[in-house]
């Protein structure tokens, strides 16, 4: 605690209180979570996403694209779960009975089709799909949120796109 | 706009917008738990408007009049005097919740809850060490108060300290006169000051 007042008081921005951001982001966080990682693990995601927030805030340097920040690390921490469950050995309960193949798409009843196929675009073209299509982000932000030059950003958006299309077309 | 990209919106339309209702509260336990949860506030009804009340994990470190200054300065100050990881808790102030509320039905003389006074400077925190002794219902002079926080002659500054005491009421610099008899300044407005000093049997 001391010491976090220590580097509140050095690092020479002024930081908003974080409630403000919380207050400012919570609802196109949530959005981008469950675009991300769909509704079913969007509350784990938006939690993780806040916490890893917080921990890093008092050392921010600027305080300016708060949102290209936040979104950042719900990639992040996105791409981490991902893998953490792709190591995770399969719990041999789970194994699938023959007569019942699960089914290839995991959209949930609240989740429309399409997006169950947004969410089986490669993660940097799933967060440059929907940042762009549904919350009109510019590249300068989107290519801050992908750390990437705002080409790279340009392109992901692009590639994403034209897989759905084909999808969509069938 | 082509065709795939509005299907794409409408379809997001459909999404959920907003997290849970409990997911906020689950937030600041957790944040809390783990340690990143440096100052919790809560907005708390009083008989003399809605204060703004804030603490660390070691105490209290914020009461102020909601009124009298926008939430938002209130909570700026906070963050660039304590630390910016602020967020509203409710529940994280239910001590001093319990206690302000039965300060203003009568049934409290003394505060007992826990006061964080590490973001508070030399003399500016020992002015307000020295309030915090006031009894309930008793007065000193700005002078009294210079010469128990150890200056005698600094009564302008001891003034100022009170002045920016950020922990009214509970630290109560309330029971602070002027040495003639006057009532002296408040930070919420000589109006509240006269109402507590009323409620402790001060003023009639």
């Amino acid at each position: 605690m001391s010491q976090t007042v220590a580097v509140g008081r050095c690092s020479g921005v002024r930081l908003p209180p974080f409630q403000s951001l919380l207050d400012a982001h919570r609802a196109d966080v949530y959005r981008f979570c469950v675009a991300l990682v769909g509704p079913g693990e969007a509350d784990d995601l938006f939690q993780e996403t806040w916490i890893a927030a917080l921990r890093a805030y008092p050392r921010l340097r600027r305080a300016d694209n708060m949102r290209a920040w936040l979104f950042r690390i719900a990639q992040n921490k996105a791409i981490d779960a991902h893998r953490a469950r792709s190591r995770r050995p399969i719990p041999v309960e789970s194994v699938p009975e023959p007569d019942s193949v699960p089914p290839v798409r995991t959209a949930v009843d609240s989740e429309p089709e399409l997006w169950a196929r947004v969410r089986e675009l490669p993660p940097k073209q799933r967060a440059a799909v929907f940042c762009r299509t549904v919350l009109g982000m510019s590249y300068t932000e989107l290519a801050m949120l992908l750390e990437s030059s705002q080409d790279a950003a340009r392109r992901n958006v692009h590639e994403g796109l034209k897989t759905l299309r084909k999808e969509y077309a069938r | 706009m082509n065709e795939l990209e509005h299907a794409l919106r409408e379809a997001a339309a459909s999404l959920p917008a907003e997290p849970p209702a409990d997911t906020l509260q689950k937030l600041a336990d957790r944040a809390a738990a783990e340690g990143v949860l440096d100052v919790a506030y809560a907005v708390v009804d009083s008989p003399l408007g809605p204060l703004v009340v804030a603490a660390t994990p070691r105490g209290l470190v914020r009461v102020a009049y909601a009124e009298a200054r926008s939430q938002d300065e209130i909570l700026e100050a906070v963050a660039a005097r304590v630390s910016p990881r602020v967020l509203e808790a409710p529940s994280r102030l239910d001590e001093p919740r319990r206690e302000l509320d039965e300060y203003f039905e009568g049934r409290r003389t003394r505060f007992e809850l826990p006061i964080d006074w590490s973001s508070l400077r030399g003399f500016t925190q020992k002015v307000l060490r020295e309030t915090a002794r006031i009894n309930f219902g008793e007065l000193r002079t700005y002078a009294e108060v210079a010469s128990g926080a150890g200056s005698p002659r600094a009564v302008r500054a001891a003034g100022n300290a009170l002045g920016a005491n950020p922990m009214p009421i509970v630290v109560p610099c309330h029971r602070v006169v002027r040495t003639g008899g006057g009532i002296g300044g408040y930070t919420g407005g000589v109006e509240r000051k006269e109402f507590l000093l009323r409620l402790e049997g001060v003023l009639a």
